[in-house]
């Protein structure tokens, strides 16, 4: 009788990851690709920043390529940029996205506009990650969804990934992209959720919403934190018989039109959720372009479902009213069903 | 505060004298300097020029500073620092294209590490840190050099700035040109601090005072700070006491909050009158070879005007290019609009035509 045999190893193309660790394996391959990525930011060091996105990666690649900066957003967004334009690909760490306002000036008055500025001599190679949204009870200004701001800013990418997978591999495209790219990391998601991501250098591209379910009935439009949302929302209404397209975008700038047309073409209603405050915010933009270019599909009026025009509460007891959740979701799909 | 001459160009210290040819480098820039200032003017009366920042006077504080630098440095001037951008060689047929308001004047030379003027107060601070930060990096002995004025002392990025660059040590030249006035604001208003330079202290870097009036004052402690940084001791700042004897721009009346008790005496500090007479008291200039240099540098600028009259208008779908290095599909269909609107207004404008 001969020895039992230990199976081969199947190679594996494949690792189980939460978002966060996905993130972490991206800021990993971007280091070991390419010497002139430099990660910074506030504890982002010996610490690992306080999510643990950048975890063993100054001591990994040392601490001239991934350091602590002082504690000072337009320090941070500020020198980024000149290190852009002195030819390094800059990767800042906003601790929470609703600590990005001190950098505002430098976004808006250089971020976006310094490639129009000097007629492409010179451009900016810089992602910003920000954790952001709520749903994790954070305390005040920790929870913000400030992404209309930087999707109103002419210059700038806005993606905001929703699964691990996701994260990976639009933020190895973020890194690789000639121009600045904002990367809204949902906190809600970060551990919640694992799969199994690529190993090595995987990208998706930016710019194409990914397809989450489909159906004829309704078309939910989301990203980032609101999807699981909707997703929820999506298949409660399908065990009541009605079918829910849920669109992720993942990219706000540049959006991808087409898939969303496509589908409310299709569905003749439209659901759009954030989390972020209802005036001016980018599922207005969304709305937007469906009444310009598919109104005539429509058979009910479009419905945000978004936070609404307050701060942010740190209330625990009452967040889940500020925050979209699945019921909420669920009425609007039911409201245009019905109209 | 650091002297090398008199206002009335005596030597008050030798031992800091620059060698003849550099101070003759100092006295041809500042005269390429009050040359564009003087004649900027006068373009902009004739419709020539569209509204700038003169700078007149505050010559020895923009060329002796950035003559300092090497064309491996950066620079990131505001939008005063007309004068120190052309000492470090932008062309001056761009210089003129930009207060144009022709993008001709967004394109800067590729031999050049000169941001175009910063129109925001203090933003490039922090920008020139990250700029000295890469060089170092990259393994190089390139410094940055970054200007702001009195006013632009009080904005927050001027103190990120300069502690980031402490803390982090950025091989990096910051110039203070402590000109007096933020638009109708003097200094005394701006803040209550008398002495810019020890701003420095709290930061733990240099702080170095100067006469701002004096070029070879200016180059010498300049050249001391872009010498510490590229040597790895870190950053330096620099304050130049000057005084901005003209407007803020073309376009504003002083007159409104400054008196002439408040500009006396400094038209006897002026900065180019003082090497003047310092060069030719020293023989290394005579009335006719400065003749001769005058000559030079009209006619070089009469040239750069009409290259920067021969640089073409924009089309209107131009103002949406170099936004990202690919059009995303909204600047697309954005640029077809813009394309069919010129052909309709074109069309409308022949219509007309031929009616009358």
């Amino acid at each position: 009788m001969s020895a039992p045999t230990t199976p081969a190893p199947h190679p594996t193309t494949h690792r189980t990851m939460t978002m966060v660790a996905a993130i972490n394996d991206a800021l990993d391959v971007a280091l070991g690709a390419d010497n002139t990525v430099h990660i910074f930011g506030e504890d982002v060091g010996v610490m690992g920043g306080v999510f643990r996105a950048t975890d063993g990666l100054q001591a990994k690649y040392g601490e001239a390529r991934v350091f602590d900066t002082p504690l000072a957003e337009a320090g941070i967004v500020g020198m980024g940029i000149g290190m852009g334009l002195a030819g390094l690909k800059p990767i800042a760490e906003i601790q929470f996205a609703g600590f990005l306002y001190p950098a505002l000036d430098q976004i808006l008055s250089h971020l976006g506009r310094f490639r129009h500025r000097t007629r492409s001599r010179y451009h900016l190679p810089m992602v910003i990650r920000a954790p952001y949204g709520g749903g994790v009870h954070t305390p005040e200004q920790h929870a913000d969804s400030p992404e209309a701001i930087l999707a109103h800013t002419p210059g700038v990418k806005v993606v905001i990934p929703s699964t691990p997978t996701d994260a990976k591999g639009l933020l190895l495209s973020a890194i690789n992209d000639p121009d600045p790219v904002f990367f809204f990391e949902p906190i809600k998601l970060y551990r919640s959720t694992k799969e199994d991501v690529p190993v090595g250098d995987y990208r998706i591209p930016i710019g194409k919403a990914r397809l989450v379910t489909q159906g004829d009935d309704v078309t939910v439009i989301c990203y980032g934190g609101m999807v699981e949302v909707a997703q929820k929302a999506a298949a409660a209404a399908q065990a009541a018989g009605i079918g829910v397209e849920v669109i992720d975008l993942r990219t706000l700038v540049p959006m991808d039109t087409d898939t969303v047309l496509a589908s409310v073409a299709k569905t003749g209603r439209a659901v759009i959720v954030t989390e972020a405050p209802r005036t001016a915010g980018f599922h207005s933009e969304i709305a937007a372009v469906i009444a310009e270019e598919a109104i005539e599909h429509l058979r009910a009026p479009i419905v945000r479902v978004t936070g609404y025009d307050a701060p942010y509460p740190p209330f625990t007891a009452v967040e889940d009213v500020y925050r979209p959740n699945p019921v909420r979701v669920a009425k609007a799909i039911r409201q245009v069903m019905n109209y | 505060m650091l002297q090398v001459i008199a206002p009335d160009g005596a030597v008050i210290r030798p031992d800091l004298l620059p060698d003849p040819a550099t101070r003759l480098h100092l006295y041809r820039q500042m005269r390429r300097a009050r040359h564009f200032d003087e004649r900027g003017w006068v373009l902009y009366r004739q419709g020539r020029l569209g509204v700038f920042p003169p700078f007149g006077g505050m010559e020895a504080s923009q060329v002796g500073t950035a003559a300092a630098l090497t064309k491996d440095d950066w620079l990131f001037p505001t939008y005063r620092d007309t004068g120190a951008a052309l000492t470090l060689g932008l062309p001056i047929a761009r210089t003129l294209a930009y207060w144009r308001t022709s993008p001709h004047g967004w394109h800067m030379p590729a031999d050049l590490k000169v941001l175009p003027f910063y129109i925001p107060i203090a933003t490039q601070y922090p920008q020139a840190v990250g700029a000295a930060l890469a060089e170092q990096r990259r393994g190089t002995r390139n410094v940055a050099m970054a200007f702001i004025g009195d006013g632009g002392s009080s904005e927050g990025d001027f103190h990120e700035a300069l502690n980031f660059a402490g803390a982090l040590n950025a091989p990096c030249v910051f110039i203070l040109q402590n000109n007096g006035w933020a638009i109708s604001v003097p200094t005394r208003h701006q803040t209550r601090a008398t002495d810019l330079s020890r701003r420095a202290d709290g930061y733990g870097i240099p702080g170095v005072r100067v006469d701002g009036n004096d070029a070879l004052a200016t180059y010498h402690v300049t050249r001391e700070a872009v010498e510490r940084a590229r040597s790895g001791g870190g950053p330096t700042l620099i304050e130049t006491v000057t005084y901005r004897i003209k407007p803020h721009t073309v376009a504003d009346d002083p007159t409104r909050y400054r008196t002439d008790a408040d500009n006396a005496g400094w038209d006897a500090k002026d900065p180019v009158t003082r090497l003047r007479v310092h060069l030719l008291a020293e023989g290394l200039m005579t009335e006719a070879s400065e003749a001769d240099l005058l000559a030079d540098i009209a006619a070089e600028f009469e040239a750069a005007l009409a290259e920067a009259d021969s640089y073409p208008e924009p089309t209107p779908a131009e103002i949406l290019d170099h936004v990202f290095a690919e059009p995303t599909p909204q600047l697309k269909k954005q640029r077809e609009e813009i394309l069919a609107e010129h052909v309709a207004q074109t069309q409308a404008a022949q219509g007309h035509k031929e009616q009358a």
